[in-house]
């Protein structure tokens, strides 16, 4: 570890803090329906399109209805990306001549990019035409970002709001999602990417001539505005195969800032936003805070463990100074990667610029275990700030009692509908990545795909499920996962960590919404001070440790004392 | 009765003994099946045993260490079997005594024609009237409709002061079980037999209805969550073991499930709920529901009445102010003998602090003549030879005096004025003609009244005084008690529409009170506390009846709720926060045969893989018998804000339950390992 490299960390969080309370502001006005900095400009366009789909912008929805039209509009996206994938043949814009996807894989694919996960079993310059990656993959980047800030806000609602049956109206807020903050800061991030040499072009690749006099060909398309929209919407989901470790996907240490930055903005910003709405600014501040305590936590665990390199290189002979340099890009170095990782993970964002897998067994955990907590550090765009929620729920339902009154949150009442909907969604998480894990380890078929065999293999299966179930979609790396098998379950783990936790979670927010909100008093437990974060902090890592321990030192924890016992398999 | 229950100790054999058949009865999974958490550690033992049972046939080796750990596992069952039998019978011997006198209730039932018929107390019916005379007792609960009567209320109050019930009024109400010391009266049975007051007495105190309350409900579903979650990572690491090359027991995984399972809350749960239930009514508080004592701990806003609760409820002479040209002592020594033969609380105030403060000897008591207050003189007093001396309303006083009001001095005028501005009330005493000067009665604020109020600020609770007192008596009371608000002039609808407007925001309300027209404010109140002299309506209205009749009850039931909960809170946590160190007691225990440098997570230095998994279960046996005393008694409660009341509740349960296992684990495989018990 570095003091230049801690600077650059330090600078890159303290430029995220800055951006956090004007974004935030900004995206509450959006959602409270008040005029904002567009609305001179786009507000006409929203109505426009709300008639021509037919919608009553005035019209709220009921959690159930609210949820109902969130599923059908993923399930209509899924089906369209689906088609998209199979059908590329016959699309516009395929001059390398790609066929159809196989349909395990479009399956795999499809759900993947609805359920904003972005898993990659495809390589994206090798299988997709331009048309699949503009109209497909990155209208889904846009449509499943929007679809969690929507939920989340409605989330919010229900929080800010007392004794009503409505959350908002789902079209509405998704298509503000889209319009008013995807849209805009897409754009400004992409012209940024272009002026960083990202390639921005309909051609598919140029060839050159390298030193040997051999012919490369070099693949290229439209990069830029899918990376920023990547990032922004923490999908995570690269142009290229090997994602941001790419030099065209991520050229260069300002490139490298800038997809960092654009991840953390709007995810720690919708913080922000849910304070302001719920009228307890202090309260979003108390969430970013636990967040920030857990993540720069997973930077610096990353970091140590990297920067002390691996003693059986050293041992043959490898300079350990610039610590485990495998599976890393030298423009990044070691603070970048492990910036990069932490943060991708934290977030459900799942984009890459080193391989995971090639991380010592501690680096490599802590990417793995930061996707086990929940995906709420930040977390992705509105799936980690509901996941926070449901997180603070349990703390003040756990610790609240020792106050001596029933566990209130933001003046809402916690009780046993809240709990029951609350443990349904925290069994999803340990349900899927444990379940699938768990078989695959013992199916013959599926141990085939892995890299490397001892506790390093299993911890390639245990990734591939943690990143589909908390939906990150980042890849340890080693495991062939484009098989039948690993489609299809990885699909249903990324399904269920998308749908059957949010479910659950807008049940909860359709009870609070039906509740008063009570004032606090000095008898409310306080929610908003360090106490209430250091606890929810000890909750968030004791839940998540406890579930997935044995699982983790099976795998990663046996690694790293192996590699520090000198120990190969 | 009640004062004998008190003195119970935990460790009363007479509690004991019973409570240990009662744990091995609870062992039916029938039963068990409403804790899902000890229900699912059964079945883990059954399995257990019966893996012990095939060891000791096909492998003896290993027959010892799963022995013993299915014994254990029976123990954790059964301690948790054992703490809610405890507490359930603590209220036993008293709930015994109660059906005692249940059963042998006759009725003497007036018929139409006049005449009674004796008939057993279960077959009486609602609309019944019954005959009670001097030594009998009431068969069941009902209203005076004819007579007045000295009644003996000790067999449900402890109180051995016999009570006067009457038709009509407030003091109509009465209870079966409670026998009639003179008089006779005739009664009109209202409640059934079977959901009368004893038999609802006696249901709380046995648990037997006991219905889980809403939080302990919400609590079942986390902890059922919870233990749903740990089932899938005792399969899961099956699979996983399964791929490392490592084939785990069943025994060491049920092991591993029972002790990260929430079994310490989960086996006390039931015991502190009862035990809740069961500290009120050693307060001599009878809650209808468990609901109402978790309402009381939620409790925002109380109402309480001035009369009795903050003040005590009479005028009492404060201050003697002389008129010009009197001395103090003759002025006080003057109203001394005018009281001495006026009985009422104000008169003998006026004695007491005259012969206090003031230091006046006690007169001889020989009067002439004794002039007695009526309505219409409004005065009151004593003839001693020449001395006339009189006191009562200073209008009453001047008019005896011959004075008319602009006559009196101008000092004792102001005087008068002031004492009336400060919300008391001036009386005036003269001597013939002579006015000697006022008298400032004043209600008398409770001694430590104002520190409670504060302590009830602190914990985030408003205090709201009701009278009928003007609103500037009203507002000079309240200051001087330090409420927060005050409902001056109020009616029963005052009451009711204070308590909906604060519940339209939110706030959770208690009130007590003991008149019919409370009864519709007691039913729209959170927590209605009904005084056991009240009437039969305010008592159905409410959730509780306190039976010692003490307005300043409210406030020790709202500590006692809040107690409960904290006690379910802490030990929650606890529980939780225990797992940690027994993760670290046996995962290298598994996995250390595969990968030996998994060694190093055994931090605690257990001596060998079995001998770490057997005292991580003995531990998490022995902490449930070891928490007993603490879900019995619940946990220290000082009344103070929530923040502070976290900081400590999470540093003593949770720090405390993070490191105490890591030291009691290590304890437990020392003597394991001295033992050679594996």
């Amino acid at each position: 570890m570095t003091l230049i490299g801690w600077l650059q960390i330090s600078l890159l969080f303290l430029a995220v803090l800055l951006v956090i309370k004007p974004l935030g502001l900004y995206m509450a006005k959006v959602f409270s329906g008040e005029r904002h900095l567009l609305s001179p400009v786009l507000a006409r366009g929203e109505r426009g399109l709300y008639r021509l789909a037919g919608i009553d912008a005035d019209k709220e929805q009921s959690w159930r209805a609210y949820v109902t039209a969130m599923l059908m509009f993923s399930l209509m996206g899924f089906l369209a990306l689906y088609a998209i994938l199979r059908l590329q043949a016959y699309l516009p814009l395929n001059s390398q001549g790609f066929a159809g996807m196989a349909p395990d894989l479009a399956f795999n694919t499809a759900v993947s990019f609805v359920t904003n996960t972005n898993w990659q079993n495809y390589g994206g310059e090798t299988t997709l035409s331009h048309f699949s990656q503009m109209a497909g993959l990155t209208v889904q980047n846009f449509l499943s970002a929007a679809t969690g800030i929507a939920l989340a806000v409605a989330f919010t609602r229900a929080f800010a709001r007392s004794k009503v049956t409505t959350l908002g109206n789902f079209w509405v807020d998704v298509t503000r999602a889209t319009l008013y903050v995807l849209l805009p800061l897409s754009i400004i991030v992409a012209l940024a990417f272009v002026a960083m040499g990202l390639p921005q072009t309909l051609d598919a690749s140029v060839t050159a001539t390298t030193l040997e006099g051999a012919n490369q060909m070099i693949s290229l398309g439209p990069v830029a505005s899918q990376e920023a929209i990547k990032q922004l919407g923490t999908n995570g989901g690269g142009f290229f195969n090997v994602n941001a470790a790419h030099p065209f996907e991520n050229p260069t240490a300002w490139s490298n800032y800038l997809n960092i930055f654009a991840m953390l903005s709007i995810s720690s910003a919708l913080v922000y936003a849910f304070g302001e709405m719920v009228g307890h600014r202090r309260q979003g501040w108390a969430l970013i805070s636990a967040m920030a305590v857990l993540l720069v936590a997973g930077v610096a665990v990353t970091y140590w463990a990297e920067a002390q390199g691996n003693p059986i290189l050293t041992s043959l002979g490898v300079d350990p100074s610039l610590g485990n340099m495998e599976g890393k890009e030298i423009r990044f170095g070691q603070a970048m990667t492990a910036l990069y990782a932490a943060v991708t993970t934290g977030l459900s964002d799942g984009g890459v610029n080193g391989m995971h897998g090639s991380f010592t067994g501690l680096g490599g955990l802590v990417p793995m275990f930061l996707i086990q907590l929940g995906e709420v550090l930040p977390g992705g765009v509105g799936s980690g700030l509901y996941g926070m929620l449901v997180f603070a729920l349990l703390s003040v339902f756990v610790a609240g009692l020792m106050v001596g009154r029933t566990p209130e949150f933001l003046g809402k009442k916690i009780e046993g509908r809240e709990m029951k909907f609350a443990m349904l969604a925290v069994l999803v998480l340990p349900l899927a990545i444990l379940g699938f894990t768990a078989v695959s380890a013992m199916l013959p078929l599926a141990v085939a795909s892995i890299g490397t065999a001892g506790p390093h293999g299993l911890s390639e299966i245990l990734y591939a499920y943690t990143s589909a179930a908390g939906n990150n979609g980042s890849a340890f790396g080693g495991l062939s996962g484009n098989t039948p098998w690993y489609n299809t379950t990885l699909g249903l783990a990324m399904l269920l960590g998308r749908f059957a936790y949010v479910v659950p979670v807008m049940a909860i927010a359709g009870s609070l919404a039906a509740k008063v909100k009570a004032p606090g008093s000095a008898g409310t437990f306080p929610t908003d001070g360090p106490l209430f974060v250091g606890l929810l902090v000890g909750i968030i890592l004791i839940l998540g440790g406890l579930q997935f321990f044995p699982a983790l030192a099976l795998g990663p924890i046996a690694d790293h004392l192996a590699m520090l016992a000198g120990q190969t398999f | 009765m009640s004062k004998a229950h008190k003195a119970q100790s935990l460790l009363d054999p007479g509690i004991l003994r019973p409570a240990v058949v009662d744990a091995f009865r609870k062992l039916d999974p029938r039963l068990l099946l409403r804790n899902p958490v000890i229900f699912v550690t059964e079945m883990v033992a059954v399995v257990v045993t019966l893996l012990f049972l095939r060891d000791l046939a096909a492998n003896p080796g290993e027959a010892s260490f799963s022995g013993q750990i299915a014994a254990w596992l029976w123990f954790t069952v059964l301690f948790a079997t054992f703490a809610e039998a405890i507490a359930e019978g603590r209220g036993r011997a008293q709930a015994d005594s109660l059906k005692k006198t249940k059963s042998e209730l006759v009725a003497r039932r007036l018929k139409a024609d006049g005449v009674t018929e004796t008939i057993a107390a279960p077959d009486l019916k609602v609309g019944d009237v019954v005959v009670v005379s001097a030594g009998e007792l009431i068969p069941g609960d009902g209203e005076v409709i004819e007579g007045v009567a000295s009644v003996n209320e000790s067999a449900i109050t402890g109180e051995s002061a016999p009570v006067i019930r009457e038709s009509g009024g407030d003091r109509s109400a009465v209870t079966g079980g409670t026998q009639v010391l003179s008089d006779e009266i005739r009664i009109r049975i209202t409640v059934a037999p079977g959901s009368s007051f004893v038999d609802r007495m006696i249901a709380l105190i046995e648990g037997a209805q006991r219905q889980k309350t809403p939080n302990e409900i919400a609590l079942s579903i986390l902890l059922s969550g919870l233990t749903l979650i740990f089932l899938f990572v005792c399969v899961a690491i099956w699979g996983l073991a399964g791929y490392s090359g490592t084939v785990i027991s069943v025994t060491v995984l049920a092991a591993l499930l029972v002790t990260l399972i929430p079994t310490t809350i989960g086996g006390l749960l039931s015991a502190i709920g009862i035990a809740g239930m069961d500290r009120l009514v050693r307060f001599n508080v009878i809650a209808t529901s468990g609901r109402a004592v978790e309402a009381a701990g939620d409790v925002d806003t109380l109402l309480l009445d001035k009369t009795g609760t903050i003040t005590f409820g009479n005028r009492m002479a404060s201050d003697f102010l002389a008129a010009p040209g009197v001395t103090p002592a003759e002025l006080a020594e003057a109203a001394l003998i005018a009281s001495l033969s006026d009985e009422t609380p104000e008169g003998r105030s006026v004695v007491a602090l005259a012969t206090g403060d003031f230091g006046i000897a006690m007169p001889e008591a020989r009067f002439d003549a004794v002039i007695g207050f009526t309505a219409e003189t409004r005065l009151s007093g004593v003839d001693i030879g020449p001395r006339r001396l009189r006191k009562g309303a200073v209008d009453a006083v001047l008019k005896f005096a011959g004075l008319a009001e602009q006559d009196a001095p101008a000092e004792f005028r102001r005087a008068v004025e002031q004492i009336a501005r400060s919300g008391g009330t001036p009386l005036a005493v003269a001597d013939g003609t002579r006015l000697l000067g006022a008298i400032h009665l004043k209600d008398v604020v409770k001694p430590g009244i104002k520190e409670r109020f504060a302590a009830l600020r602190a914990m985030g609770i408003r205090t709201v005084m009701v009278t009928g007192d003007n609103p500037v008596t009203a507002a000079a009371i309240a200051s001087e008690a330090g409420v927060d608000d005050y409902l001056a002039q109020a009616t029963p609808e005052d009451k009711l529409a204070y308590i909906r407007r604060e519940q339209q925001g939110g706030r959770l309300i208690a009130m007590c009170g003991d008149g019919t027209n409370d009864a519709p404010a007691l039913a729209q109140a959170d927590v209605g506390v009904a005084m056991q002299t009240g009437t039969q309506a305010a008592r159905e209205a409410a959730n509780m009846v306190d039976l010692d009749s003490s307005p300043t009850k409210l406030i020790e039931i709202v500590e006692i709720g809040k107690q409960l909960l904290m006690t379910r809170g802490s030990l929650t946590t606890f529980s939780i926060a225990n797992d940690v160190a027994k993760y670290f007691a046996i995962i290298p225990a598994l996995f250390v045969a595969t990968y030996p440098t998994l060694g190093a997570l055994n931090i605690m230095g257990l001596a060998s893989p079995q001998s770490a998994i057997l005292s991580a279960v003995i531990f998490n046996a022995l902490i449930i018998v070891a928490l007993i005393p603490l879900a019995l008694k619940g946990v220290s409660y000082r009344p103070s804000g929530a923040a502070a009341l976290l900081r400590r509740n999470l540093l003593v349960y949770g720090l405390g339950g993070l490191v105490l296992p890591f030291a009691g684990i290590k304890i437990i495989d020392l003597a394991v390992s001295a033992l050679h018990l594996v």
